[in-house]
This record gives structure tokens, sequence and C-alpha cells, in this order.
């Protein structure tokens, strides 16, 4: 988790779309699997958040079924590598 | 090779074949359990019971995902351990089974209350998968439950039933919900939108008998003599960890069984991890009780390795839970203060004993009903918070706790009179994760 990334302010749709990835926290996560029965496209969110990883599955849509859905805040957008931080 | 046998396939028995797994590819690793669903999320059960998922997504563990852990798992029921062989006895000694090293992860079970007309038919608990298939049938036909009970899994099953159409009483012995962890304010907040979701909350209220007919539950007296008609009474009044194999086998135990911090027992090769260890806090030095997932898998894995011969410490993180307590999403972490919770008897599900200690620190309080904070403000360090509602504030408290981060610069700031401890706390992390990002990138270069 980048220490730098918590206090951005709310990041736009678009930015989320462009270069938004879901990242777990596995300390909350107790598996129940409200993650992975609610994405669209069938990705696995729960078996990366047993194992601590970023969702970097390029399928991902980042529409946040996932992290609006889990009951307790395990997910959550950080922005991704992808584009060079510019200035931030 | 050696012969690695697990007793329990919780959440703690897993973790520790996974870990002597990622030491270990060779060696054999037994898992034996008499729940006859072997692995699955037991703290998930709160949203099958909501309808939220079906059963079969309880099942976190993947066909791919057992191949790689190459453990075998038996169905049985461990009767005795015999230390001294480097055996157990499965089934009362039909089938012995032999072991170098052991772990003990048998877990915990929900308690009841001792009153008459405990074994009617609709009496439920919410314990293993078994008990939320037998509250959803029961749902089916039922007008009513009495609700007894405190702490997170009593008011899941409140939820679960209000969600399967079922009118709700809760009955609470004291005078306000999870005293022992919330504040007054907290308590209110929950037991308010308890009652938005039309749940009933009667106060002092204690349950005396239930009362039936042809064998099921058609009501409940109270002590004060006030009887009320239902079809279901669910009891969430505490756990207790399963130590009658480890007390009869003569490894020592007091509520728990205990560890050292490499969580093996007081006998040789014998291991134990979850629920059912009393594991040493290395901060306070006492043996404690955690009843959360997130220990319970930490004390598993940290267990696998002391097993497999990495001699690993445990090291306890101050105790975290992320709840949801009348649909807001509630964080505990680290200490929060609080007496006794005349609901409860012992430990409750999800809930750690460190949260109860009071610490010597002061409380500070913001926000609105739904999004609210309390810090529990030490003399350099926040030792511990509630946070309901928007979790965004928890992520960085959440660090702030677990590293000791010193917060004397901001101290007086956040004890002022009507201080906005969120924008004081923001503002201090903002600094601080910049200079801690800063830091570790001159490490790093």
């Amino acid at each position: 988790m980048s220490l730098r990334s918590l206090f951005k302010p709310e990041v736009t749709r678009r930015t989320v779309l462009t270069a938004g990835q879901v990242v777990p926290d596995p300390v909350r996560c107790v598996q129940c699997g409200i993650c992975s029965y609610n994405c669209p496209i069938n990705i696995d969110v729960r078996r990366h958040a047993w194992l601590g990883e970023v969702i970097v599955d390029s399928h991902c849509l980042t529409c946040g079924e996932c992290v609006s859905r889990c009951p307790r805040g395990v997910l959550r957008f950080e922005r991704s590598d992808v584009f060079k931080d510019k200035g931030s | 090779m050696t012969q690695f046998l697990i007793i329990g396939s919780g959440v703690a028995g897993i973790s520790a074949a996974e870990a002597i797994r990622s030491q270990d590819t060779q060696s054999p690793i037994t898992i034996i359990s008499d729940d006859r669903h072997g692995f699955y999320s037991r703290p998930g059960l709160a949203y099958f019971l909501t309808g939220e998922i079906p059963q079969d997504q309880l099942f976190n563990y993947s066909p791919q995902a057992y191949k790689a852990l190459n453990t075998k798992f038996i169905r049985g029921r461990v009767t005795r351990i015999r230390s001294s062989d480097h055996m157990v006895e499965v089934e009362n000694g039909k089938y012995p089974f032999c072991y170098d090293i052991l772990l003990i992860a048998t877990g915990s079970f929900a308690l009841k209350p001792e009153v008459p007309g405990i074994a009617f038919d609709g009496v439920v608990k919410l314990d293993h998968l078994e008990d939320a298939i037998r509250i959803i049938a029961l749902a089916k036909k039922a007008k009513k439950a009495i609700i007894v009970g405190g702490g997170i899994t009593a008011l899941e099953l409140a939820e679960g039933l209000v969600a399967n159409r079922v009118k709700v009483h809760y009955l609470l012995r004291g005078d306000r919900y999870w005293g022992n962890v919330l504040d007054e304010n907290e308590s209110r907040i929950i037991e308010r939108r308890l009652k938005e979701h039309r749940i009933t909350i009667q106060y002092q209220a204690e349950l005396s008998e239930i009362t039936g007919k042809a064998g099921r539950v058609t009501g409940v007296r109270l002590a004060s003599g006030d009887t009320i008609p239902c079809d279901i009474v669910a009891v969430a009044i505490g756990i207790k960890p399963k130590l009658e194999l480890a007390k009869a086998s003569g490894i020592a135990t007091d509520r728990g069984i205990l560890t050292d911090e490499y969580l093996q027992t007081s006998v040789d090769a014998v291991y134990s991890a979850g629920d059912v260890a009393q594991a040493i806090d290395s901060l306070s030095g006492k043996n404690v009780l955690d009843t959360l997932w997130a220990p319970a898998r930490e004390q598993g894995w940290t267990a696998g390795l002391n097993m497999v011969g990495v001699k690993t410490p445990y090291v306890k993180s101050p105790s975290f839970n992320v709840t949801r307590l009348a649909g807001l999403t509630t964080t505990i972490i680290g200490q929060v203060g609080g007496g006794r919770d005349s609901d409860v008897f012992g430990i409750a599900r999800g809930d750690s004993e460190t949260w109860r200690d009071i610490p010597d620190a002061i409380a500070a309080q913001t926000g609105f009903e739904v999004n609210r904070l309390r810090l529990m403000i030490g003399e350099e360090h926040i030792v511990g918070a509630v946070v309901m509602g928007d979790q965004t504030l928890s992520y960085p408290i959440q660090y702030i706790v677990a590293k000791r981060v010193d917060i004397s610069s901001i101290r007086s700031a956040l004890l002022a009179p009507g201080a906005d401890i969120s924008e004081v706390l923001v503002n201090f992390w903002t600094i601080f994760s910049r200079q801690v990002a800063h830091s570790l990138s001159s490490e790093i270069s």
C-alpha cells in the first residue's frame, strides 16, 4: 500500500477506469466471497485478498462492485503505476 | 519426512498446512476434523443468512488450492492424544493415528444459556453452517424470533432473521448493546438503527425459561415474569474454546490451551492455534483469547512455521476487527476500554480480550451519528479506536496504532474541547505519510 496515496482526493471515475486498480487489505478479510460473487466477469477477488495480491487481471473493469459490496472495507481503489505519477 | 497432523479444519488449521507446505513440499500433512463441511468462511455465515451470498459461496478454497496444499483430509473426531506415543485416537480408539508434530486447532463452540426449555426445537445458535441452514429453514414458517445475547453474533442473527422476514425481539440483560467494547453513544447508534429495522429491543430483560409445546418453542418467560410468544429463540451469549481433548490428554490449559511465544503447548511437539489457543501477548505478557479470523490465520501460519522448524515467535498485532453492526461498517482497533458486558459470558465470537483492557488513555470523539470516530489517546500514542461509518480514517489509524506512531505533537489538539479530531488526524497523517514515503525512498536509493 502506498502511504502517499492514502489521502489523495477522491479519484475521479475516469481516473479509476484508466489508472485504478483494486487493492485488498487481507487483515480485514474473512473470505465471505461477496466480492467474487458480485464480480460481473468472475474474477476471484476473494482469492486475491487471501493471497494479499492486487487485482491486476487485465479483464477487471474497475466497476467497483466488489469495493462497494464488501462488508468489511477490505477492498479499495488505488492508482496503479501503469501511468507515471505526474506531479503528485 | 515428518508426519504432520492437524486437528481442526478451520482457518488456523488450513493456514498451518499452508505454512508447512511453503517450506516442505514432501512431508505428509493430514487434517482431521469432525466438521462435515470442512473449511469454509464461518464469518461469512452472517451474509449467507441475509441472502447476500448463496451457500456454495462460503467455500473459499478452490480445487486448485487444495491440490497445491497436497493435504489429506480425514473426517472424524479425535478423542484422545497420547503424546508419549506420538499418537492420537480417532473415534474412541477405533483408528489410531501417528504423528511427529501435532497442531490442536479445535476452535470454539457457542454456549447456550442454562434455562429450562433450551433443548426445544426452535432454539438456535450461529456456530456452523448446519446452524445457518437450520435457521433459514425455520424462518420460512416462523413469525417471531427472540434474540438473546450480546456482541457481533447476536446482531448477525437479528439481521439475518429480519432479512428472512421474521419479526425480531431482542433481549438485552444490560442497559445497552455491547457495553464492554462500545461506549454509550456508539451503543445507542446501533440500537437506533436496529429499531429502524423494526427490531424491538427490551433492556434489563433476563431470560428465565423457554416455553414449548410438543417439543417445539412457543415462547419465552423472563425473570420479571413477562411472557413473550415466539417460534424461534436465537442465542449468542458467548463462546468457549473446545478444550476437553487437550485437558484429557494432560496438556496445560487455562481458559484456552496455554502456549508459549512459538505456539507450542506444555507438551513437546504439540502446538495450538486459533480460538482454542490462549496465546501469549508479548505486549502485556499475558495469555489472552482471541476469537477473530485474522489472528487465527496468523497463529496458524506461525504455528505451521514452527512445526516445520522455522523458529518464529508469534507477535500479536493490536487486536483489530471490522464488522458490520446494524448495516454500519465498524472498525475496532487496539484497546478501547469498557467494563463487563452482562449479555456475554466470557468472550464473544469475533471478539478480542485486549479490547476490554481499560487503557491509560483519554477518549476523543467526533463526527455525526453514522460517521463516528473515537480515539483512545495515551501519552504518546493512539492506543485504540472505534471507527463507525466512513472507513477512510480507519486505514491510517490501523497503521498509527499498530506501529505505535508518536502523536505527541498533536495530542493536545486532539484533546482540545470541540476539536475536529478527524481533521487534526488527516493533517498529521498527510505530513507523516509523506515523511515515511520520503524516508523509504531514500533508503531504497
